[in-house]
């Protein structure tokens, strides 16, 4: 039972690119950070305290968050840095809960940023494995994925087609995103064509590199109905962050989404996901993931994943779709990524979602992806929670 | 437990981490570097709301948290308000020991910036003296293109 | 604010170079020792907050390091990146949330392990001021200078601090440098960057705290001897230190006054029995108290050379040696909560401050303290 029951009542994001070369990082938050005011009808002096996150080694600047306070509003208020590398951004949402319903603080800000194009995305995410044991045979985000896939590829007969379909979902809807990095629709004919970064992930499979940033203002249940008539409430939040040698990893299935989900699933008595959920923002960094999480996330059973997704299923005007915005494929400022998959989920139980709104959305869940195959999941819903 | 470990030699690895950078400036520190460089003038930016004027410039007033804010010119001469002489040849320093810091509050401005204080005999170095900023002839759009502050006289 | 308390704390040795040890053995240590504390298993803990920096410890996602250590494996955990006073502060939400009763709270750095002024010189803009070469030594002598020059603190004040600290040390057997010395040697010591001398300086050291924050029902629950959280805030200033009064600590009065409000405390001279706060460097010492308003502004050096701030003074600070005589950067905080905590408890053995009852403790974030967190302990419900 918390303390507050919280919700989203503003959301606001960059226009997501490749480079941002007119802005540096704190001025780049603020574009966000003044968008999610104008969203929930705020000013700065309405926020309690700031929460904020990004990869340091993404723009080399050491606490950073005391740097960022001139674009994040910080000065003279309570400014957290959270930071767990992909899952940031996700990992920002849940911090933004608790302080709220910890009854500390009304109104938080929460800001998730990236500029990757500062940086040498591959260099900086090497630094996240054990110097003695794996770092020096590591080959980035992408070896670890690609391990992933082969593993359920050999276990359950998915095809590289079968995943180039997620890809193809993921890039159409992105079309309907404004604040989408990629928006152009790709065939499975350019995905499978497109270059082999580490079998079977082609460069069609996987996100970009982007310089992004996303805030989400979440408010108490003493204040939230009075600033929003449609807020959206988070239900519950859990994570798990298990490993921390890629040799401990179950390869082949993502065991930390499947728990953390099933913790989610129990505490607000969904039995059915498949069935109760209306839409998900799935924190998916390459096309595989799509047909595998969603297995863990108990939306279809093992090895039914691929058939599902080919099925149409997740697709916008499907039974369950699987990011409306376009995804991680589209679009990945990392630190702000898991965040934008909380905004967007948000965006939907808010009737906010514009050109990529699914209908009657009561419940959404959100995910965030990433360190050593780690998850963090919220459940976004209509009404106000009772308990 | 600790005692299986007693004869064990510690094994130390030794490495880097190579990160390279290059940072956007963004328009705003992109215009303050261009005029420095072009036509030795410290800009500074004004909030049209608090009236607060900022060196080095900033495109958001963080007071007031918009972005209504006007260019002006700042002078290069100003007030040093702290400074320190470092001896001790730290990592970080670019340049031999003895390095002298110093906050200058140019006039005209409302807030300090950070950089060197070159005065031939220290002991004359005090808080409150005045300053002017002095260019480098060959400049190319960084905070060396100020090569310190030194006395007006 | 909901009650909770603070039931387990552990503190390993701060060393210069815990060259046996990797992030997570400290981390192992640190929590075990907790846990014993409380008597409590990895079980009773609902969920897991570390504390780490990326940039000391050479690695992105720094708290990937700890997870398995710190018990991490099937719970929810989450990072902080700052002083171990904000991990604890997160911890704290996290059960006054309702979601969690009980909050296993880590910090660790191995200072051992990097070459400190480069570290430091990463906080400073890329664009304006980074390449100048200022670090966290330089500019804490330019806030020095700044706080000596508004307030007349004399060198030899500063030096009693030092001297004061080190002394307390010696009755700290987990502390890096007791020492016996004298102001003389402070002054004489080598001047780093005017006006600090290397004994006006903390070292930069290895070492992790582990505590375990409860909620009212599960702090009474193990058998161990809770400390009540009366009241906790943070604050952060602006960021350039251009823009900031930097020889004042606006964000930490700021904090500490919403601090003192929680815990319903008007006269905190009159009602705080010790305070462990964050002596990076001498100056701080007495900067501190002076925004804390444990002291009236710019006094802190005369109160000082009267003796109120020793062992046996009317306010003892940093009786257990202080961040002067071991500091781990990010666990320092924490260690000072820890440290209070011992003191609320009647356990801090040859440092005690006979009678304590309420004490505060308090962590930094960023340059030349441009974030604040405070937090007030009472052995009392």
């Amino acid at each position: 039972m918390p303390k507050k029951r919280v919700a989203i009542v503003g959301t606001g994001q960059t226009y997501h690119k490749s480079h941002r070369p007119d802005v540096n990082g704190q001025e780049l938050i603020n574009e966000a950070v003044q968008r999610a005011l104008k969203d929930a009808d705020l000013t700065i002096k309405d926020i309690d305290a700031v929460v904020i996150g990004n990869m340091d080694h993404f723009e080399g600047i050491n606490y950073v968050d005391c740097w960022s306070v001139d674009g994040s509003g910080g000065t003279m208020k309570p400014v957290i840095k959270l930071t767990t590398g992909g899952t940031t951004g996700s990992t920002l949402a849940i911090g933004g809960y608790h302080l709220v319903a910890s009854g500390f603080f009304e109104r938080v800000l929460i800001i998730g940023w990236e500029k990757n194009s500062e940086s040498d995305t591959t260099g900086a995410i090497t630094t996240a494995f054990d110097p003695v044991w794996d770092r020096l045979v590591f080959a980035g985000a992408i070896s670890g994925l690609a391990a992933e896939a082969q593993a359920y590829m050999a276990k359950y007969g998915a095809t590289e087609k079968d995943a180039a379909r997620v890809s193809v979902r993921d890039r159409k809807h992105a079309c309907n995103n404004p604040h989408a990095q990629l928006r152009r629709e790709i065939t499975i004919e350019d995905v499978l064509a497109s270059p082999m970064l580490a079998d079977p992930i082609h460069l069609l499979d996987v996100c970009p590199r982007t310089d992004g940033a996303c805030a989400v203002i979440m408010a108490s249940e003493d204040c939230a109905e009075k600033i929003t008539a449609t807020p959206d409430w988070i239900w519950a939040t859990a994570n798990r962050h298990k490993y921390t040698y890629l040799g401990d990893v179950n390869w082949g299935e993502l065991d930390s989404i499947a728990e953390a989900s099933g913790e989610i699933y129990k505490k607000a008595g969904i039995r059915e996901p498949r069935k109760e959920i209306d839409v998900i923002e799935l924190y998916q960094p390459y096309s595989f993931a799509g047909i595998i999480w969603i297995e863990d996330l108990g939306i279809v059973e093992r090895g039914k994943g691929a058939e599902y997704i080919a099925s149409g299923a997740t697709d916008m005007g499907g039974e369950l779709p699987i990011n409306p915005s376009g995804g991680v494929i589209a679009c990945n400022p990392i630190g702000a990524t898991g965040l934008i998959r909380c905004a967007e989920a948000a965006l939907q139980v808010m009737g906010k979602a514009e050109a990529r709104q699914v209908p009657d959305v009561n419940f959404a869940l959100s995910t965030g992806f990433g360190g050593c195959m780690w998850s963090d999941v919220l459940l976004h819903g209509k009404k106000k929670p009772d308990f | 437990m600790n005692d299986i470990f007693a004869d064990v030699e510690p094994m130390v690895f030794k490495s880097g981490i190579n990160v390279p950078y290059t940072w956007w400036t963004g328009e705003t520190a992109g215009a303050f570097f261009i005029s420095i460089r072009d036509e030795k003038k410290i800009m500074g930016r004004r909030c049209m709301k608090c009236n607060k004027t900022y060196v080095p410039p900033r495109k958001v007033c963080p007071v007031c948290f918009q972005d209504g804010m006007e260019w002006v010119e700042v002078s290069p001469e100003g007030v040093l308000e702290s400074f320190t002489i470092v001896r001790r040849q730290l990592a970080s320093l670019p340049r031999k020991v003895p390095v002298v810091f110093g906050l200058v509050k140019l006039d005209g401005a409302d807030t300090s910036v950070l950089h060197y204080v070159e005065v031939a005999d220290h002991r004359k170095i005090k808080i409150g003296m005045r300053l002017k900023a002095i260019f480098c002839d060959d400049r190319n759009g960084t905070i060396h293109d100020i090569a310190c502050f030194a006395p007006t006289e | 604010m909901d009650r909770a308390a603070v039931i387990g704390i552990g503190i390993t040795k701060i060393e210069s170079n815990k060259v046996k040890e990797t992030f997570a053995d400290m981390v192992w240590e640190a929590v075990n020792k907790a846990l014993s504390d409380a008597k409590m298993t990895i079980d009773d803990i609902d969920n897991v907050i570390t504390t780490s920096n990326d940039f000391w410890d050479g690695r992105t996602i720094s708290c990937m390091a700890v997870g398995d250590a710190s018990g991490a494996r099937h719970k929810n955990v989450s990072c902080v990146e700052g002083d171990g006073t904000f991990g604890a502060f997160y911890g704290l939400a996290r059960v006054l949330s309702g979601s969690y009763g009980t909050t296993l709270v880590t910090a660790h750095s191995k200072g051992s392990e990097s070459i400190s002024s480069l570290i430091t010189n990463a906080a400073f803009d890329p664009i304006y001021d980074r390449a100048l070469g200022m670090d966290m030594v330089s500019a804490c002598a330019l806030q020095a200078a700044a706080y000596v020059h508004r307030t007349g603190t004399t060198p030899e004040q500063m030096a009693m601090v030092s001297v004061k600290n080190h002394g307390n040390a010696k009755y700290n057997p987990l502390s890096q440098l007791p020492m016996d010395i004298t102001v003389e040697d402070v002054l004489e010591s080598e001047m780093i960057s005017d006006p600090l001398h290397k004994l006006d300086c903390s070292p930069v050291s290895d070492g992790c705290c582990a505590v375990i924050i409860a909620n009212e029902k599960r702090a009474s629950q193990y058998g161990g001897v809770p400390v009540w959280i009366k009241g906790v805030a943070f604050c952060a200033d602006s960021y350039f230190l251009g823009d900031r009064e930097i020889s004042k600590a606006v964000a930490l009065t700021k904090a500490a006054k919403k601090a003192f409000s929680m815990a319903r405390i008007a006269d905190p001279l009159s009602e705080i029995d010790v305070a462990e706060v964050y002596d990076a460097f001498t100056y701080q010492e007495l900067m501190w108290l002076e925004a804390i308003g444990l002291c009236e502004d710019g006094k802190a050096g005369i109160n000082l050379e009267k003796g109120y701030y020793g062992i046996k003074g009317k306010l003892p600070v940093n009786p257990s040696g202080g961040l002067l005589s071991g500091h781990p950067v990010i666990a320092g905080g924490l260690i000072r909560i820890a440290e209070i905590v011992k003191q609320l408890r009647g356990e801090a053995g040859g440092y005690q401050i006979a009678g304590a009852k309420k004490g505060i403790a308090h962590g930094v974030n960023g340059l030349c303290g441009q974030s604040h967190c405070i937090w007030i302990l009472d052995g009392e419900k």
